[in-house]
This record gives C-alpha cells, sequence and structure tokens, in this order.
C-alpha cells in the first residue's frame, strides 16, 4: 500500500534523506523515531508527494487523495468555524456535498465536538484544536495516515486522549507513518519501529512485543541521544 | 587556464578595444549633421542599451532551462548575466543624459529607450534583491528562475512601448524592420563597438560565473 | 478543467469568507484609497493645472497603492494560519490554488477599485457617466495584468525577509507598463476622444493580460513545490 525505494534527497550539504526503503501493508502502523533534523519531517514530505525526492521514490496507493495527514499544525482557519473548516478541507479531497455534511456529523459527535460545530477554531482550547484536526485529516476516510510530530504542544490530557483516538484509528485496513522524537508516543500504536539519522534507517523491525525500556535502549544505541 | 583567468584576460581585451572605440569614435568618425559631437556618446549608449536587454532575455532562457534540468550551473550563469546587465544598465542611463543634456537641455528626458532601460533596470535590481533575500540555495535558484522568465516576457511588452508612445528619441535607426540608414563609417564604428559590448559581456559574464561556481562549492569544502 | 475552476472557487469563496470575518484588510485598504485621494486633492491647484490632466494619474496611482495592499494578503493569511503546507499535501491542483488566489486577489481589489472610483469622482468632480463602460473596461483590463503577476509573486515574497516591502519592488516593472497604458486610455476618455483611438492600447492591455495569467499559472508551481 505504501511503498519507498532509496529516497534520497539533500538540502543544500545536508542529506535529509539517504536510500531510505520499506513496504508497508494494510494494517501497519511505521513509528520513526528520530532526534529534530534526521529528516522524519522530509520523508513524509515526499510519501505525501509534496516533494519530489532527487533520488528514488515512492508509492502511495490512491495517491494524495488517499492521505490524512496530522501534524502540530493544524491547518485549520481560526476564523472559520469547525464545520466551515471541516467543509473547505473535505472539498479539496473530493468528498462530495451530502457525504460531506454526513462524514462531519459523524466525526464531530464521536470526537465530542458536536456543540462546537459552529464555533471559530481561535476559541478552541488546544486540545479541542487538535481534535478537529483529527477530524479534518479523517474527513474523506483516508486509507494513509502521515502524523508528523501531531503530540507537541499537548498537555499530558491531551496527550493521553490522542493517543487513545489514534488508537482506534490505525490498524484495520489503514496504513500509518507516525514520526516523532520521543518513544513514549506512538510506541503502543506501532507494529513496526525504525530509528532514523541523518537521513538513514538504522534499524527498522517489526515491534514484535517489544517493550518501551527495549526500544529506548535500541534508540539510544542507534541514534547515540536519550530517547526519554 | 581557469574560468576566472579566461575572463579577465577577456574583458581586458574588451576594455583595451573600448577604448581603441573611444578613439575611432572621436578621432575617425564623421560629425553627425544635426547632432553634433555629441552624438557620438551613441556608439557607446546603444551597444550597451542592446546588451542591457539581451542579458535579460538570456537570463530569462537560462532560467527556463534550469526549471527543465535543475542545473546548478544554469542558475549561475542567470546570476551572472543579470549582475552583468545592471552594469550596462547603468552605462545607459549614465551616458544617456550626458548626451541628452547639450541636445536637449535637461539631464533626464521621458524617452522610449532611457524609459525603457529603466524599467529593465527595475527589473535587474529587483532580481538582485530577490537572490539577496532567499536563504536557502534551492528556493533562491527557483525563485529568480520563476523572476527571470517573467522579466525576459516583459522584454517585448518593453520594447514594443517604444512605437507606441510619441517620443524625442531617435528612431531606432539599426535595429528596424528596413535596412539600417547609418552611413558606411558610422555603420562601421557603430559594428566596432558592438563587437567590443559583446566582448566586454562575455568577459564580465565569465568572471562573474567563475565567482558563482566557486561560492556554491565553499559549503560542500 | 471545470472540475479545477470549481475547486479555485472553492479556494476563493474560503479567502473571502474569511476577509469578510475579520474585514481588517478590505477597511484598510478602503480608508487608505480615500486617504491618498484626499492627499492629492491638498496637493493640486486648480488654477495651474486643469484637474482633467492630472486625473488620470491621479486614479491610477490610487488604485496601484491599494492593489499593493492587498496582493500581500493572499498567502500571508496561509501562512498565518500555517494552512499552506495543508493546501500542499491535500490533492489540490497547484493550478486550482493560483487560480483561487488570483480571483479571491481580483475581487478584493475590484472592490476596492469600486469604491475609489465613486470617490475620485467626488472629490475631482470628473465627469465619468459618458465613458463609464469603456472606462470599467481598461481598469479591469490593467488590474488582472498586474494582479496576476502580483499573486505569482506573493507566493514566493512570504518566505523572504521583508516580505511587504519585497512584493512591490518585484512586480514594480510589471505594473508600470498595464497602468501606463491604461493611464493613456483614460486620459484619451475623459477627453471624449473617439474609442477607435484607444483600441491599440486595449489590444495590448488584452495582451498582455493573457499572456501573464498564462505564464503565471505555469510557473507558479515551482513558487510552492520543490
Amino acid at each position: 500500500m505504501l511503498s519507498a525505494e532509496g529516497l534520497t534527497h539533500a538540502f543544500g550539504p545536508v542529506r535529509a534523506l539517504d536510500g531510505i526503503s520499506f513496504r508497508l501493508e494494510a494494517g501497519h502502523t511505521l513509528a520513526v523515531f528520530g532526534p529534530n533534523g534526521a529528516g522524519k519531517t522530509t520523508l513524509l514530505r515526499v510519501l505525501a508527494g509534496q516533494l519530489r525526492p532527487q533520488r528514488g521514490r515512492a508509492e502511495v496507493r490512491g495517491g494524495r487523495a488517499a492521505i490524512g495527514w496530522i501534524s502540530h499544525q493544524s491547518f485549520l482557519y481560526g476564523h472559520l468555524t469547525v464545520i466551515e473548516n471541516l467543509r473547505f478541507w473535505a472539498s479539496l479531497y473530493g468528498v462530495k456535498r451530502e457525504a460531506r455534511d454526513r462524514r462531519a456529523a459523524e466525526l464531530l459527535t464521536r470526537l465530542g465536538l458536536a456543540e462546537r460545530a459552529d464555533q471559530p477554531v481561535a476559541a478552541l482550547s488546544r486540545g479541542l484544536a487538535q481534535r478537529a484536526t483529527v477530524a479534518r485529516a479523517l474527513m474523506h476516510d483516508p486509507a494513509v495516515l502521515l502524523l508528523d510530530e501531531p503530540f507537541t504542544g499537548l498537555d499530558l490530557a491531551a496527550a493521553a486522549e490522542l493517543r487513545r483516538l489514534l488508537g482506534e484509528l490505525v490498524g484495520g485496513g489503514r496504513v500509518a507513518v507516525i514520526a516523532t522524537h520521543n518513544v513514549d508516543e506512538g510506541l503502543e500504536l506501532a507494529t513496526d519501529i525504525a530509528f532514523q539519522h541523518r537521513g538513514r534507517f538504522v534499524q527498522l523491525a517489526p515491534r514484535a512485543g517489544r517493550d518501551r525500556t527495549q526500544v529506548a535502549d535500541a534508540y539510544r544505541k542507534a541514534v547515540g541521544v536519550s530517547g526519554a | 587556464m581557469t574560468l576566472a583567468r579566461k575572463g579577465r584576460w577577456t574583458t581586458l581585451v574588451g576594455l583595451v578595444l573600448l577604448a581603441a572605440v573611444y578613439v575611432r569614435a572621436l578621432a575617425f568618425t564623421p560629425i553627425e549633421r544635426t547632432q553634433g559631437p555629441a552624438q557620438k556618446i551613441y556608439y557607446i549608449h546603444v551597444p550597451a542599451a542592446i546588451w542591457t536587454e539581451t542579458a535579460m532575455i538570456l537570463v530569462g532562457l537560462a532560467s527556463i532551462f534550469f526549471l527543465f534540468l535543475k542545473d546548478a550551473r544554469l542558475d549561475s550563469f542567470a546570476e551572472a548575466s543579470a549582475e552583468v546587465g545592471t552594469a550596462f544598465a547603468t552605462i545607459v542611463l549614465t551616458t544617456g543624459p550626458i548626451w541628452g543634456k547639450p541636445i536637449w537641455g535637461t539631464w533626464w528626458t521621458w524617452d522610449a529607450r532611457l524609459t525603457s532601460t529603466l524599467f529593465l533596470f527595475f527589473l535587474y535590481i529587483g532580481y538582485l534583491l530577490l537572490r539577496g533575500a532567499v536563504a536557502d540555495p534551492g528556493a533562491r535558484a527557483r525563485y529568480a528562475a520563476v523572476l527571470g522568465i517573467c522579466g525576459m516576457v516583459l522584454v517585448p511588452f518593453i520594447h514594443f512601448s517604444v512605437y507606441l508612445f510619441r517620443t524625442l528619441h531617435p528612431m531606432p535607426i539599426i535595429l528596424k524592420p528596413s535596412a539600417p540608414s547609418l552611413p558606411g563609417s558610422m555603420l562601421a564604428t557603430w559594428g566596432f563597438s558592438f563587437a567590443v559590448f559583446t566582448v566586454l559581456y562575455v568577459g564580465f559574464v565569465m568572471q562573474r560565473y567563475a565567482l558563482a561556481r566557486a561560492r556554491q562549492e565553499v559549503p560542500h569544502a | 478543467m471545470l472540475e479545477r475552476l470549481k475547486l479555485a472557487w472553492v479556494v476563493a469563496r474560503k479567502d473571502l469568507l474569511l476577509e469578510f470575518r475579520t474585514r481588517t484588510a478590505i477597511l484598510s485598504a478602503v480608508v487608505f484609497t480615500a486617504l491618498v485621494l484626499t492627499v492629492f486633492n491638498f496637493g493640486r491647484d486648480p488654477t495651474a493645472v486643469p484637474t482633467i490632466d492630472l486625473a488620470p494619474s491621479i486614479l491610477w496611482v490610487t488604485f496601484t497603492f491599494a492593489a499593493m495592499l492587498a496582493l500581500n494578503r493572499a498567502f500571508a493569511l496561509e501562512l498565518e494560519n500555517h494552512a499552506l503546507e495543508g493546501l500542499l499535501v491535500s490533492p489540490l491542483s497547484r493550478t486550482s490554488l493560483y487560480w483561487g488566489k488570483l480571483i479571491a486577489n481580483l475581487l478584493f481589489v475590484t472592490i476596492v477599485e469600486a469604491v475609489g472610483l465613486p470617490l475620485f469622482v467626488l472629490f475631482f468632480d470628473v465627469p465619468v457617466w459618458h465613458v463609464l463602460l469603456p472606462l470599467v473596461g481598461v481598469i479591469a483590463l490593467a488590474t488582472v495584468g498586474f494582479v496576476a503577476v502580483g499573486t505569482l509573486f506573493s507566493a514566493m515574497v512570504i518566505r523572504t525577509r521583508f516580505a511587504e516591502l519585497m512584493l512591490p519592488v518585484l512586480v514594480l516593472p510589471f505594473l508600470i507598463l498595464p497602468v501606463a497604458w491604461a493611464v493613456q486610455v483614460t486620459a484619451r476618455l475623459l477627453a471624449g476622444r473617439p474609442l477607435a483611438e484607444v483600441a491599440w492600447w486595449l489590444r495590448l492591455l488584452g495582451a498582455y493580460d493573457i499572456v501573464f495569467v498564462t505564464l503565471s499559472t505555469l510557473l507558479f508551481p515551482h513558487t510552492v513545490d520543490e
């Protein structure tokens, strides 16, 4: 469903991607752990088709329309209401009008935002805004989820909430790639783990029941920093 | 010999020949009847103006190829051509008023050629400012290419306006549809001068291009 | 093609909705227009130079300033909302994005011009009724030309230092030309010259528009994608 082959991309002298290859089948979630500057965002941008790599290729079945992108930036317009935002982004992904309103209602209820539908996004708390972001990303029922440091800026309660939400979303028929510098975030969601360091996957393996300590150790060995 | 060295030699040859143009223009070319000795600045002014325009077109062409081929050398050439074009535009904008003062009594006239060179000057300045304002080298090259292409496309519109506005400026005598209407000896001086400015353009661009390439190498050192 | 236009309208509508909600940009531009016209009034001596001679220049300088204000907002608002990346990751075609921004900018500038023109007529007592249609036509033609280029450049300029200063500097040559032609046409229209006399300039403006809208559409992807 998602494949990458020999992805290589440099920004000037900095190698953000240095020959990354992997495949992901439906139901798998890849957690990419790496320090800041390791090239995780670049990897996601290449997967999303927003950046053409200097070498190698990435393929996502269904193209951009099949991708839901969640990052610390919500992509929500502060002065528009929640429902207006959802409708706008859904149109860009080709969701037809009748399906749009139905899906919006569904998601808002499920995410506990139903009463806030007509409030401007700027009026929402960070945690609620993050839920609205998830709603935005799901409006077109994407088969692929790309998450770029989604927990940034969330307090403990909101982060726990997001982890719970994501737990419901991944698996099933979906493929997800979650990039983060913090081993705690996303570890439970992952079926496969990779450590990205200076543009390379230092380790790529199924998670296979390893616990947090084991992964943190392996991470530290792989990239030479603490994963805590 | 490195490119920069070759460039320097070329420029030196060009400058020597430029002196020769001056001599020929001042001493060996007849004085034009209606405009007097001041007309002689025409031999410097017009070739420089033509190269100002041509340099912009070359910036545009290099930019188009750059967007397709992504070769950094094309971007360096565009950068070099733009800087040299700016220098030539400055020559035109200074020699023009020097010519204009004795003939028309004012330093600046809004005639077509000076005005169009002023436009080109603004285009060049904008291009150089844009290059200076973008930190990321990849984005800088892309953005400059976009601006360069727009600038190149604007040139015919600018040039065309010469035929549209009422103008004080002598209509193009050489670059017009019918045959050039300068008498033999003057045409020869003009042709010589144009060739010299071509040599100067090439020499300056070679040096500037070499510098741009050297700057690109440094981060990788 | 139709799909692209529909999506362009979705983008434009979103921009206009945002603009309408905040109202700051449009109000600033309108107030600015009124201010500029007022300043011009104090600067002239109607006994020395008849208003009708200065009128075209005054009108177009005013429109130019207002357009500069308008152009900056197009991509600045995406940056403010951190939404540009989202737009680029979505399946939205770059053409639709550019046209959407272009339409929004054109509507925005048109609103400012629609307020500016009556104010101009009022302040300077210039009769325009007899030439209203061709006058609106030339205003439209010139506006499309420089807004097309300005929209393209605004996408580049937001990532540079001194963005608000860079945009006018870069757009200047591309703006002076159509405005200069428009001033010529405006002067002749206000002086009651026959339409045939200005046909040349109108055709030139039309050609300029077609060339630069097409070119900007083609070049836009290079300003947002790598």
